[in-house]
């Protein structure tokens, strides 16, 4: 399994704005876990999207629009989750769409606010629905204040993240 | 502005960007020790501080950088005389007095307190 929490950048505003969507799959290991059937309890499966991997996504999601502004040369990594709500559950064959703004960026961070919505297009008029707000802090880790050093090379947007770069038509040149 | 309603703004910067209580924000709280900062929420004070009151801070004009990496500041984990001088000029809103006694740089983070920041935001508001 590949941890990469989005499927798709749809729209991309540099240093501004970014739209993901996730499709929510039963193909996903995970979602067989949380939560399996439990024999004991009599209680049947109930697949669920695992918040913190809605989180990741919107992680993945703001990483890209910080590490964007910069061209991938920084290495910007989630250093605070300031807020999460969301305040229903994901099922499986529903789809999720990120939208991140950039709220400030500077020489040392940046920081996104994002609205998590679903889309259910089993339903009879189907319409993206809000369902959450994050709000997260990204550290660009080489300048950071202890002056604490990390490798050369940029291991924060690897090959995954290049190839989903592409597919959404997006350039890249790192 | 007044005092008053600098120290209101920026007790409403810290009870969001720490999680803490109205009432654990005072003068005298530090943001370390007392409010439970840790690093990468001074960066997230720093952003919600330039928000709130419409400026713009500049790399270790609030909060110091790189002190440790000098070494004629730093001597045997201690802030020299020199390095104590030099945060002083860079960093005249804190008050190092207390600090100079033990001046441990594990420490230094205890100097920041909240009238700290306030006189900060004040400086700032008077030279804009």
């Amino acid at each position: 399994m590949h941890w990469l929490w989005i499927d798709r950048v749809v729209e991309l505003v540099p240093r501004t704005r970014l739209v993901a969507l996730k499709n929510v799959s039963l193909a996903e290991d995970h979602l067989h876990d949380h939560f399996g059937a439990d024999p004991v309890r009599k209680r049947p499966a109930m697949p669920i999207m695992p918040a913190s991997l809605i989180i990741e996504g919107v992680a993945q999601s703001s990483g890209i629009l910080v590490g964007h502004a910069e061209r991938f040369r920084e290495k910007c990594v989630l250093a605070k989750v300031s807020k999460a709500e969301l305040d229903r559950e994901v099922l499986p064959g529903q789809t999720l769409r990120y939208t991140v703004n950039m709220v400030q960026f500077d020489a040392v961070g940046a920081s996104t606010s994002s609205v998590v919505e679903v889309m259910d297009l089993g339903k009879p008029s189907p319409a993206w629905t809000e369902i959450g707000r994050i709000e997260l802090m990204f550290s660009h880790i080489d300048r950071n204040m202890a002056g604490i050093e990390f490798p050369a090379h940029n291991f924060v947007f690897s090959d995954a993240f290049r190839t989903l770069l592409k597919t959404s038509g997006i350039a890249v040149d790192f | 502005m007044t005092r008053d309603e600098i120290f209101s703004k920026v007790k409403e910067v810290l009870v969001d960007a720490l999680a803490v209580d109205d009432d654990e924000v005072t003068p005298t709280a530090t943001l370390t020790k007392d409010l439970g900062a840790e690093s990468i929420d001074f960066l997230d004070i720093v952003f919600k501080l330039e928000q709130a009151f419409g400026f713009k801070i500049g790399q270790g004009e609030l909060f110091p950088e790189n002190v440790s990496k000098d070494p004629e500041y730093v001597r045997d984990g201690k802030v020299t005389t020199k390095g104590i001088a030099a945060l002083r000029e860079r960093l005249p809103h804190v008050d190092f007095s207390g600090f100079e006694k033990d001046p441990q740089l594990a420490k230094v983070g205890e100097v920041f307190t909240v009238d700290a920041l306030v006189k900060f935001v004040e400086r700032k508001l008077a030279a804009k």
